[in-house]
């Protein structure tokens, strides 16, 4: 009964996920010359024919929508209407896409080649792809693909043009330009471009929202952008992005078309490409700005093997179903509808919970490899472990993963030490087994290394393993909020539950205003594999349960301990006037200090990921507050706020005795839940 | 005792002053020759409704028994009787339309019981003090179970159907009185407030909102007060251009009545063969050629109404006032919840010199609505204009296409435009013979500047001459499993597009996903043009084979489809009214505050709801 009221496939028995095909096999058998010049016939929306790329600017340049816009631009600058104009002009020309087929047939080709050499394959479920070419016959269309690597976009439109399915327009962020020739191909391969800040400037955003507009109100094009604004460099889901959501929908909320069609698109890499690219970024190393030169250099991982890509085309989500009884659309009857308005609230509800809701879709639907599994057992243990223990802990996950309805790819014909040896070997940068046991790989030290130096490549090799173990938080997440606050944390269970949910609300998916039914959701997943009684209103660990819950503590504690640092640092080391800038460096070398020291064991609070959502925590439970000082953003510190969140997170746990000798997280975790255990459970854990 | 001469002298001087007014107005009213007086019940009634309905209208369907569109034994599709000019026409290809367009079969027949049932009707239960004091006033009333079904419904889709059916009406009326004249309604209103008893006025019958239906939850006697026999023109004011009329006259003999003394009203509403004055006044009807001569809103000058708190009327007959709100307005729309309309004082014109019709063929429906917006922008709109999108257009051309008098010829010649996409405009023009071709040239220069041509006199005519035949259609539908509604709206311009796309998606979505089994025929029509919007009328038809409860599909679908218009800035209604159909969006519509203003009217007026039909509020 308590599974009904949950929204996702997650716990549904009827589940069932689609079968994926290899679009690589064909490719490998025949001609990518042919392929990339075959006859390509896409249908689009009820038929329309496609818009040439100048004439979709004239529709936008002579749009009401934009006239509104520079008429009132004009008359708070002083400007002639016709100068904004112009402007708005050269806007959407360095804005527009000018996609064409030839430089698709290109990539087609070039692409081809690139993966077979990169991956081993490239799995698609295709019915999965009927159900979007349906879609996009009946109505406008937005893609909304997971972000984990630069090859989404080309792999996604790969992919349409495979199947002939209409080609998208992309949203890409500016960066982009800076690699002139690359640029432009993308430019012509169906991408726009859109500057990643632009605030204050109106002109700015109807050129862009109404470009966007005209697109899909005309079904012109798919939509593509990515919910989560940027690559996630965790691949964690990063929490979505509303502009360009907010955009898409409105032409329904304004009934300038009968419905959108969202469809989520889970694209699950079995190796990133650029993985510990992304662990260096995330310990500080600037990102590399997007250049040509840099592209080429990235040759280099052309020699590697890269595994598979598996790409899941969910289920349309129909904007009208899910708008029904929670948006009344005649409140937009009385405002015209060409003058561009801030959403109303319950227009900035629904687009949010909208939004966490696909993000929860693209997770449900990423296929998860058995190394994902094995990730997150090494980095409980950091010292390694036996190859037979790792197995035999791997085939429990397994199993556990799969009463949690993980979307596994687990090969089922062949034995789980083959499972385990060829997952081993396609990471050997990452882990290797040295006698019979495994470890982390540290990069070799090139001659005499300061501590900072093997601190930092210790940190990168944890942190690229992390971002494996990171695929499968989103199916044990609710359960180990709930384990962590069964085992660590006093007073009652749900509020333990409810603070840990909010806390980690920016380092996770949890939809809006959730919270009840994501702990029960938790209560039915741990009752479900055995973990937990619930006798009355008790939540209660069982015999058996002890392993999981202890795994799922072990699973957040590298999250725990590193908001407890950023809340260490903020009341003991942060100097008054600590600017935004400063916060994250300062933070850095705070925790370098304390692991030099031999006082803190977690790497991961090395990752400016996990610092700024510390801090973007903190700053939503007003701990925290950004004063603006001049041109200086000031973190002014709630010492007490700080000091007591610090308290609920640390209460019995390593960090709280910095000074004293580290204990294993795992043993001080089975103490704490023996004495919790003992002293029995707060009867009514709702408040 | 001074103060006593004194009143004597005052009272003596104001009767005086009275004499004399009053022989101004007895002078006025005697010697003004423009004015033709007639007297209450003095002629004999000249109206083309009998107090027994049933003997010249069909029981279970629309409009006169002898008129009815039929398959012949070959297939073909006839119109019978000789009152149109379809009548006795037959019109071969129809049958293709017909089975093409809903997936059904000409030997799938789906009859109607052939009579009432009189012993299904629940029995009359009669307040019998009212009927004593009714006896006594010599109005003629009956209780016949015939008289009294006839007077439980209008023409809503499950109306018809029921009746068709011979399913059992919950509540009918329990007697229907025929009151001759304003006095006999002041008398039987009077009675019904004395005896408690629940009135429900009734004049053309052709309410599409559920709006005659009996409450069911009434348990006070019901009458039914039919208004058809007070049909008389009390006077003609040729110097006002106005005319003084009965509210029971229905709109066929008002116009016939009026152009014997060379005028017209106007107002054709398409149920103007049927409804009645006082039905338009209680809806706010609007007619086709409301361009030239108003809304009913526009043509009211007076109104009488006997309500339970008495006649409400104004003094004079001025032509707009400046007194509060417009107590008209109370009245207008206020579907018989507050009262009887007795006598509407009107406006006239003479009859214009010259008609033309004519048409315009756009190569989609964009293009003519874009032309209608931009007539309406000119305000140079024709007497009517009207904008047909392409599944009437079908449907026109299949249903005339060997038809002897040749009305389709026209249409042909355009080739460049997609059969498939072209819509057509049909046009009224009116007025002297010079301007309405100087008009006529004007309304197609801007048509042809959103790539419409001319299509002829003949294409614009027979669209007017379906007009009126449309509403047959549907018992010819119904004979055949096939069941049809229609519903309107009003919109602001800049919505009528999208409102017409969404709402005919929404239809054959909630179609689909209600099991009906043939696609849904879906179509539209931009019926009236405004400065700042549009009237737009919706017909919505499928083929219910298969279906266990069609009637029940068809209401959530209208259901949806209203949702749906509401959600994209249309209105409740343009025309229709309200009823009991689409009570439930009053609040959304008008807000509960107006709502509230509504109901204290209400209860200020009729507070023991004496005018019982629940409707509106």
């Amino acid at each position: 009964s308590v599974s009904s009221s949950f929204p996702f496939s997650l716990l549904d028995p009827m589940l069932k996920r689609d079968c994926f095909e290899d679009i690589l096999e064909e490719r490998r058998n025949s001609s990518d010359l042919k392929y990339a010049l075959r006859c390509y016939a896409p249908v689009l929306y009820k038929g329309v024919t496609p818009c040439k790329a100048n004439m979709l600017k004239n529709i936008v340049l002579q749009s009401d929508q934009l006239h509104y816009v520079i008429n009132q631009v004009s008359q708070e600058s002083g400007e002639a209407p016709d100068i904004i104009q112009e402007e708005a002009s050269v806007i959407l020309e360095e804005m527009a896409h000018r996609l064409q087929i030839s430089t698709v047939r290109c990539f087609a080709f070039a692409l081809s080649k690139a993966f077979k050499t990169l991956f081993q394959h490239v799995c698609v479920n295709e019915e999965g792809i009927q159900r979007l070419q349906q879609a996009i016959q009946e109505h406008p269309v937005v893609l909304l693909p997971s972000h984990r690597s630069y090859m989404d976009f080309l792999l996604m439109s790969y992919i349409l043009y495979t199947y002939d399915l209409a080609l998208p327009v992309i949203a890409a962020g500016m960066d982009f330009m800076g690699m002139k020739f690359v640029g432009e191909m993308l430019r012509m391969s169906g991408a726009f471009f859109i500057r990643r800040s632009f605030g204050g400037d109106k002109l700015y955003w109807a050129v862009f929202s109404e470009y966007v507009k005209t697109m899909l109100r005309n079904g012109f094009a798919p939509i593509e952008f990515f919910l989560e604004g940027t690559r996630s460099r965790t691949c964690k889901s990063l929490t979505p992005k509303l502009g360009l959501l907010n955009i898409v929908i409105e032409p329904f909320f304004k009934g300038e078309v009968f419905d959108v069609n969202l469809v989520p698109v889970s694209i699950s890499y079995e190796r990133i490409l650029e993985e510990s690219l992304y662990a260096r970024e995330l310990l500080g190393v600037p990102k590399p700005k997007e250049s040509t030169s840099g592209l080429l250099k990235a040759r280099r991982i052309l020699s590697e093997d890269y595994g598979s890509i598996h790409v899941y085309f969910g289920q349309p989500v129909s904007v009208r179903s899910l708008a029904q009884g929670k948006v009344n659309r005649s409140t937009y009857n009385l405002f015209p509808r060409h003058i561009p308005r801030k959403p109303m609230e319950e227009t900035q509800s629904f687009v949010n919970d909208t939004a966490y809701r696909i993000v929860r879709l693209q997770e449900d639907n990423m296929v998860l490899k058995p190394w994902v599994l094995m990730a997150s057992l090494l980095l409980q243990n950091l010292e390694g472990l036996e190859l037979s223990v790792l197995t035999e802990q791997t085939v429990w996950l397994r199993g556990l993963a799969l009463s949690y309805a993980a979307f596994l790819d687990w090969p089922d014909q062949a034995p789980t030490a083959k499972v385990v040896s060829s997952s081993l070997a396609l990471h050997r940068g990452l882990a290797c087994v040295s006698g019979d046991r495994v470890s982390l790989v540290v990069g070799e030290p090139l001659g005499p290394v300061t501590p900072e130096e093997a601190l930092f490549n210790r940190a990168v090799s944890v942190l690229s393993c992390a971002s494996y173990r990171n695929q499968v938080l989103h199916v044990f997440l609710r359960p180990a909020m709930l384990a962590v606050a069964m085992l660590h944390l006093s007073d009652e269970v749900y509020n333990c539950f409810s603070f840990l949910w909010d806390m980690f609300s920016n380092d996770f998916i949890l939809c809006p205003g959730d919270t009840v039914q994501d702990f029960e959701e938790a209560c039915y997943l741990l009752v479900k594999t055995g973990a937990v009684q619930m006798p009355q209103q008790d939540i209660v660990m069982t015999d058996i349960g002890q392993p999981t819950l202890s795994f799922f503590n072990g699973l957040l504690e590298p999250f725990l301990q590193g908001y407890q640092v950023v809340c260490r640092y903020l009341c003991e080391e942060a100097s008054e006037g600590l600017t935004e800038k400063q916060y994250i460096p300062a933070v850095r070398s705070f925790a370098v200090k304390l692991i030099l020291a031999g006082n803190l064991r977690c790497y991961e609070v090395l990752s400016s990921d996990m610092q700024k959502n510390a801090l973007a925590a903190l700053l939503r439970m007003d701990a925290v507050r950004k004063v603006k000082v001049a041109d200086q953003v000031t973190l002014i510190v709630n010492k007490m706020a700080v000091n007591s969140i610090d308290d609920i997170l640390g209460k019995n746990r390593m960090i709280s005795h910095i000074n004293q000798t580290p204990i294993s997280p795992s043993l001080s975790l089975v103490a704490v839940a023996e004495d919790l255990y003992r002293d029995g459970l707060t009867p009514s854990y709702i408040r | 005792m001074a103060s006593d001469s004194n009143s004597s002298e005052s009272q003596r001087i104001a009767q005086q002053r009275l004499r004399i007014i009053a022989g101004h107005l007895q002078k006025h009213k005697d010697d003004d020759s423009g004015t033709i007086a007639t007297e209450c019940k003095a002629e004999a009634n000249k109206g083309t409704v009998p107090r027994k309905r049933q003997e010249i209208m069909k029981w279970n369907g629309w409009g006169y028994s002898d008129s009815k569109f039929l398959f012949n034994k070959k297939g073909q599709a006839e119109f019978t009787g000789k009152r149109y000019r379809l009548s006795g026409m037959v019109l071969p290809s129809l049958q293709d339309w017909f089975e093409n367009t809903f997936g059904a079969s000409v030997n799938h027949k789906s009859p109607a019981t052939p009579a009432l049932n009189a012993s299904a009707v629940p029995p009359a239960s009669l307040n019998e003090a009212f009927v004593e004091d009714l006896k006594a006033t010599g109005i003629p009333f009956s209780h016949e179970a015939e008289d009294r079904v006839f007077r439980a419904h209008g023409h809503c889709l499950h109306e018809i159907f029921a009746l068709r059916e011979g399913k059992k009406f919950e509540r009918v009326p329990d007697m229907v009185v025929w009151p001759n004249c304003h006095n006999d309604v002041v008398k039987i209103v009077e009675l019904a407030c004395k005896h408690n008893v629940c009135l429900i006025p009734y004049g053309g019958g052709t309410s599409v909102t559920s709006a005659l239906e009996c409450p069911p939850e009434e348990t006070r006697c019901i009458v039914s007060l039919d208004t058809s026999q007070m049909n008389r023109i009390l006077w003609i004011d040729e110097k006002n251009l106005v005319a003084h009329v009965e509210a029971g006259i229905i709109g066929q003999d008002l116009e016939r009545l009026l152009n014997e003394s060379g005028y017209c009203t106007g107002h054709e509403p398409d149920s103007m063969e049927f409804s009645s004055l006082g039905g338009w006044v209680a809806t706010r009807a609007s007619g086709m050629k409301k361009n030239v001569y108003g809304n009913i809103e526009d043509l009211v000058i007076h109104l009488k109404v006997v309500t339970p708190r008495g006649v409400i009327e104004k003094s004079c007959q001025g032509p707009r006032m400046s007194t509060g709100p417009d107590i008209h307005h109370f009245i207008l729309g206020s579907e018989g919840t507050l009262g009887v309309v007795t006598e509407v004082t009107m406006k006239i014109r003479p009859i214009p010199e010259y008609q033309k019709y004519g048409s315009v063929v756009f190569p989609n429906f964009e293009a003519g609505v874009a032309c209608l917006r931009e007539v309406a922008k000119q305000r140079c709109a024709p007497a009517s204009i009207r904008l047909m999108d392409n599944e009437q257009f079908q449907f026109g051309k299949s249903s005339f296409k060997t038809l002897p008098f040749h009305l389709c010829k026209g249409i042909y010649i355009f080739k460049g435009f997609d059969p498939h996409q072209l819509v057509v405009a049909t046009l009224l023009f009116e007025g002297d013979r010079e301007r309405v071709l100087q008009h006529e040239k004007q309304v197609y220069d801007i048509a042809a500047t959103f790539g419409g041509l001319a299509a002829g006199e003949d294409n614009g005519q027979r669209g007017y001459i379906l007009t009126f035949v449309i509403a047959y259609l549907r018992d010819l539908g119904m004979d055949y499993y096939v069941v049809a509604e229609s519903f309107e709206t009003s919109v602001p311009w800049d919505r009528v597009l999208d409102l017409c796309r969404n709402v005919k998606e929404r239809i054959n979505r909630e179609c689909k996903e209600r099991g009906v089994q043939f696609q849904p025929l879906t179509s539209c029509r931009v019926t009236q043009t405004y400065d700042a919007g549009a009237c737009v009328y919706f017909y919505f038809a499928f083929n219910y084979r298969g279906l266990a409860d069609p009637v029940h599909t068809y209401e959530r679908v209208e259901h949806a489809a209203r949702e749906e218009i509401l959600a994209n800035g249309g209105s409740l209604s343009h025309h229709h009214g309200v009823g009991k159909l689409r009570k439930e969006w009053m609040k959304e519509s008008i807000s509960s505050l107006g709502v509230g203003m509504l109901q204290s009217v209400k209860d200020y007026v009729d507070p023991d709801n004496i005018f019982g039909n629940r409707n509106l509020l």
